[in-house]
């Protein structure tokens, strides 16, 4: 993959989530989330910066189901997928370096 | 070392970024320091980036979205040469001239300061109150309101704020409870009505919160009687917090005059601190109109007020 942040919806996140070999971070996001915008410039610097971890993201807008899913109820959150499955959900905007260290186990 | 600064501005909410077009256009090339991404109301862009419909800034007929008017703010402060530092200041010592500002390790010099750090929501300080945070339990309506559709939900709060998002979430809610622990509210007359009017909002009146509920998600609150302390359950499945802000000042608590609730102090008519050189605009020194709009108008008045002082102590 690229590296950049990746959009998913319902139709490809399983595909890419469940063949991914490294953890992927998706950021669960919306356009009216003021949070959601402050963090987005972090994601893409992580996203190039760091090879260990993929990240993506998906509009809980446009995907209601996959915030459905993993029981969303606050965004910005972002939840880092291992082998497939939810492994970290970390809720709330928070700055580069505490967010770092939230998923240092995965980089 | 870094080189000395004609003007640092600490805080990036409508004051702050008022400040910094009107001293980047005054060639004082002020170096912003904005904060930190947080989903708590203290942040890059202020209290506005938790917010939906700015309706009463004026120039946008058809109002305008917090977040927007915010990234709105500080692109017209970026095209007049203002830097910005992503972070939160950890120290600052206003004894002696020029000024220092640390951000972590990194400290800053200026010879004059502009404090616009804000106000940040309180919380209700319950016991579950962290824990369920995320979990059903918002400080953001605009972010969390979606994932509430067709729910039951209660705001508390009496104020502008309160009323606000709970006539917000009334667009998503089955039905918003407005617990308030007055018999009448606080917030602006038109917010009122608009509350009082709307069917699907009910505003519990002489009620507080004494208890959070639930264990993986919010299930519930206790609410007491403000004058009958009778205690009663409240099965919602979100809950909102709106109860009003304290003012970011812990920073200066030791180096600038504070009132007794918190507030900085600045002269009447004026933007000055008892420090000549410090200036502080908008919500953390305003305890009374707390509005975008007069945050801005302080935020002028404290780069003008900058810019004068450096005119009058060149060097």
């Amino acid at each position: 993959m690229a590296k950049g942040i990746t959009d998913l919806d319902m139709n490809s996140f399983d595909d890419v989530i469940g063949s991914s070999d490294t953890p992927v971070l998706v950021d669960f996001w919306a356009e009216w989330c003021g949070p959601c915008k402050m963090i987005a410039p972090i994601l893409e610097e992580i996203a190039s910066e760091q090879d260990g971890i993929k990240i993506a993201k998906v509009n809980v807008d446009e995907s209601p189901d996959l915030a459905r899913r993993y029981e969303i109820m606050s965004i910005p959150a972002l939840i880092v997928f291992e082998n497939g499955e939810p492994a970290k959900k970390l809720i709330g905007a928070k700055p580069k370096g505490a967010l770092l260290e939230e998923i240092g186990e995965f980089l | 070392m870094n080189d000395i600064r004609d003007a640092i501005i600490i805080g990036s909410g409508p004051a702050g970024l008022t400040a910094a077009i009107y001293a980047a256009r005054a060639n004082m090339a002020p170096l912003v320091i904005e904060g930190e991404p947080s989903s708590t109301s203290d942040q890059p862009g202020g209290q506005l980036m938790l917010t939906t419909d700015v309706e009463n800034f004026p120039g946008f007929p058809d109002g305008i979205m917090g977040p927007e008017l915010m990234t709105n703010f500080r692109a017209q402060a970026s095209r007049f040469g203002a830097e910005f530092i992503t972070s939160k200041v950890t120290r600052v010592d206003f004894s002696e001239r020029p000024f220092k500002i640390w951000v972590g390790e990194d400290a800053h010099r200026a010879r004059t300061v502009i404090v616009s750090t804000g106000a940040q929501s309180l919380m209700l300080g319950l016991p579950n109150e962290d824990r369920l945070l995320g979990h059903g339990l918002s400080t953001c309506a605009t972010c969390d309101g979606f994932f509430f559709r067709d729910q039951d939900i209660a705001v508390v709060g009496g104020g502008d704020s309160a009323v606000e998002e709970a006539t917000f979430l009334t667009r998503f809610a089955s039905k918003v409870y407005l617990i308030h622990r007055r018999d009448q509210l606080r917030a602006s007359k038109i917010m009122r009505e608009r509350a009082l009017a709307n069917p699907k909002l009910d505003i519990l009146w002489n009620s507080q919160v004494v208890e959070i509920q639930g264990d993986e998600k919010l299930s519930g609150v206790v609410l007491e009687d403000t004058l009958t302390h009778d205690q009663r359950p409240l099965i919602v499945q979100g809950l909102f917090i709106a109860i009003g802000h304290h003012p970011n000042t812990a920073l200066f608590q030791d180096q600038l005059e504070l009132k007794a609730n918190g507030y900085l102090v600045t002269e009447p008519n004026s933007s000055k601190t008892q420090i000549a050189g410090v200036f502080a605009c908008g919500d953390v020194q305003d305890d009374y109109y707390r509005q975008a709009v007069t945050a801005a108008g302080s935020g002028c008045m404290a780069a003008i007020d900058a810019e004068r002082w450096l005119e009058e102590h060149p060097g």
